[in-house]
């Protein structure tokens, strides 16, 4: 395995006398999927937002390829390669889904507001580019059909998958997918198993994802972190942590 | 019905998207040129009147519509443009030169606004927006010595490359002219990455940010776009009515230019002129009704704005996408005909937005 991408080192966070998150170290290698597993309330969709710098941890450390993420604004976050998904789907509602992914390219811009406001040729070639960028990953995702449809009258399903689409306009290298398959029946939860094991093998993106359904983390996970009231308590292959006595007594309870 | 075969990305990208559509606008704006020889002095007055509505209309829908910041103090903007124009005007500024001071002014105006925005959202920034409102009507009505204060300020006709316009329809020109330009120009903005920015931002902030806009620099290039747009609608509305004073630019004035956006649509180009439409054709249509009705009502005092709320009313509970949306299903209805159902339009049941993130 190839350096860490991705370094997190005793991070903590607390909300008033919670502590959500308390000293959480782990490392995402370049070109793995790790995933975060662990029971609800247990710290992981903070541990994201730590990462895309919603919330100001109260201590540690957090180093993408060596730059701190901590001195940088939240919104720089994304030009750095960082691009997430939302556990609740936040997609942009009422605009179209070739919207949705033109608003993913937003770091890749390369034009200024006045060239904008006149609509230069350096505008449309721009357009251009980021269409053509965009129509990629429609073409990886089978959005096809969708192009054109508003997010808000799309079933469930659909809009997860435009949510992953969006992340991935944005040609992150390290992509943050909380609970891709939540929300979706057997078949969809089958095609986001494919995607990510695409993004990862094909894209050469890096994932780290939350994620419930044990049976897709085992299949696409290189490795698994376990979670709960906010520490880690076990790490290693999946089958490793499926088996650990202490992520078994945090999903079952002690043995009597 | 009308099928799209696309076959290049310009397709999305152009101003008119179909041979049709260029058809129509085209139509349209042979009629808005040949209108001067079509309509009466008055009829014509009226339209010049809507342009300038037309015009705020779009940098409130820029604003409220596309950024979802709601703003209830846009005529102070209105009156910033104004009596810039006025001023500027009376100390001999050509006109090109004086409205793009006016523009400069309102735009500089709406960035001093725009840094509240920064902090409070929803009706947190609507209240510090009526309080500007209020402030700027105070200004205007205090600073005698530049505003002439309550006793008014009579301004010039415009005047253009030495050449006064001073008929009806050179002053319809001019204000379709520049009516024309901001709708290019704010339509420009919405299919480049700036306007998608603004609609990220309307949509949800936390994933607007987490795809890396910067919010407030965009929320502040929102208020200064729309102010500046606004500006503009003052300084014509400054020769228009030739004569400024502060009650012009009060906090109903303001009321009345967002119900204008949310009747004509909020959200789309088109609402803005609609909206602008309806406005002005509203006071007319009542006093061509006012004979028909009993004596009591007809000489009642408010009846303007009852008749004006309660068409909001009849808006918001049935068709909130104003004027616009009532078209487009009107046109959907007979494009789909005999196949439209009454369900087409329904939203389907919205999911649970993420709560914790905010």
């Amino acid at each position: 395995m190839s350096a860490a991408l991705l370094q997190v080192d005793h991070l903590s966070v607390q909300f008033g006398g919670v502590k959500a998150v308390s000293d959480v170290g782990f490392a995402v290698r370049q070109g793995e999927v790790l995933t975060l597993i662990g029971p609800n309330g247990a710290g992981k969709t903070t541990v994201f937002n730590l990462i895309s710098r919603i919330y100001q941890p109260a201590s540690g450390a957090i180093a993408l390829d060596g730059v701190d993420l901590l001195r940088v604004a939240p919104h720089r976050i994304a030009a750095l390669g960082i691009a997430r998904t939302f556990q609740n789907i936040e997609l942009f509602e009422n605009a179209t889904v070739l919207q949705n992914l033109l608003i993913g390219c937003h770091t890749h811009r390369a034009t200024g507001l006045w060239q904008e406001l006149l609509f230069l040729p350096t505008v449309r070639r721009e357009e251009r580019k980021l269409r053509e960028r965009v129509e990629q990953v429609i073409d990886l995702l089978d959005l096809q059909h969708h192009r054109d449809s508003l997010v808000a009258g799309l079933p469930y399903g659909v809009r997860k998958v435009v949510e992953l689409g969006r992340a991935l306009a944005a040609q992150p290298r390290l992509l943050l997918l909380d609970e891709p398959s939540s929300g979706l029946n057997v078949e969809e939860t089958d095609d986001m198993a494919f995607w990510i094991q695409d993004i990862r093998d094909d894209l050469g993106v890096t994932v780290l994802m939350v994620e419930h359904d044990m049976a897709l983390v085992s299949r696409v996970s290189d490795r698994v972190l376990a979670m709960n009231q906010g520490e880690v308590i076990a790490h290693g292959t999946p089958a490793e942590v499926q088996a650990h006595p202490a992520v078994v007594e945090a999903y079952l309870g002690k043995a009597a | 019905m009308r099928f799209l075969f696309k076959t290049d990305y310009d397709q999305d990208i152009r101003l008119f998207r179909h041979g049709g559509q260029r058809f129509w606008y085209a139509l349209l704006g042979i009629g808005l040129v040949a209108a001067p020889w079509a309509l009466s002095e008055y009829q014509l007055a009226q339209a010049s009147l809507i342009c300038i509505y037309g015009i705020v209309g779009l940098g409130l829908m820029l604003l409220t519509g596309y950024t979802g910041l709601v703003s209830i103090g846009h005529a102070a903007f209105l009156g910033v443009g104004a009596y810039a124009e006025a001023i500027l005007a009376a100390r001999g500024w050509p006109l090109p030169l004086s409205f793009a001071a006016a523009m400069l002014l309102s735009a500089a105006v709406g960035v001093v606004v725009g840094l509240p925005a920064l902090r409070v959202r929803g009706i947190y920034l609507a209240i510090a927006t009526l309080a500007f409102g209020f402030i700027v009507e105070e200004i205007i009505t205090r600073w005698e010595a530049l505003t002439g204060g309550n006793s008014g300020l009579p301004v010039a006709a415009a005047s253009l490359l030495g050449r006064a316009l001073d008929t009806t329809a050179e002053f319809y020109f001019l204000s379709l002219a520049c009516a024309v330009l901001a709708a290019v120009v704010v339509i420009n903005l919405l299919r480049s990455p700036t306007g998608r920015a603004f609609i990220a931002i309307r949509d949800s902030e936390i994933s607007a940010q987490s795809m890396g806009i910067h919010l407030a620099r965009y929320k502040t290039v929102s208020f200064a776009l729309s102010a500046a747009l606004t500006g503009l609608a003052g300084a014509l509305y400054a020769h228009k009515l030739r004569f400024l004073s502060p009650d012009q630019f009060t906090v109903i004035q303001s009321i009345e230019l967002l119900m204008m956006v949310f009747i004509g649509g909020i959200g789309s180009i088109h609402g803005a002129f609609l909206g602008a439409i309806f406005i002005i054709a509203l006071p007319q249509a009542i006093s061509g009704v006012r004979p028909l009705l009993p004596e009591a009502l007809a000489s009642a005092a408010g009846l303007q704005p009852t008749v004006f709320g309660l068409i909001l009313i009849g808006f918001i509970l049935f068709e909130p996408m104003g004027l616009y949306g009532w078209w487009f299903k009107t046109r959907t209805y007979f494009s789909l005909f005999p196949f439209y159902r009454r369900g087409t339009f329904k939203r389907r049941k919205a999911f649970q937005k993420s709560e914790r993130l905010r």
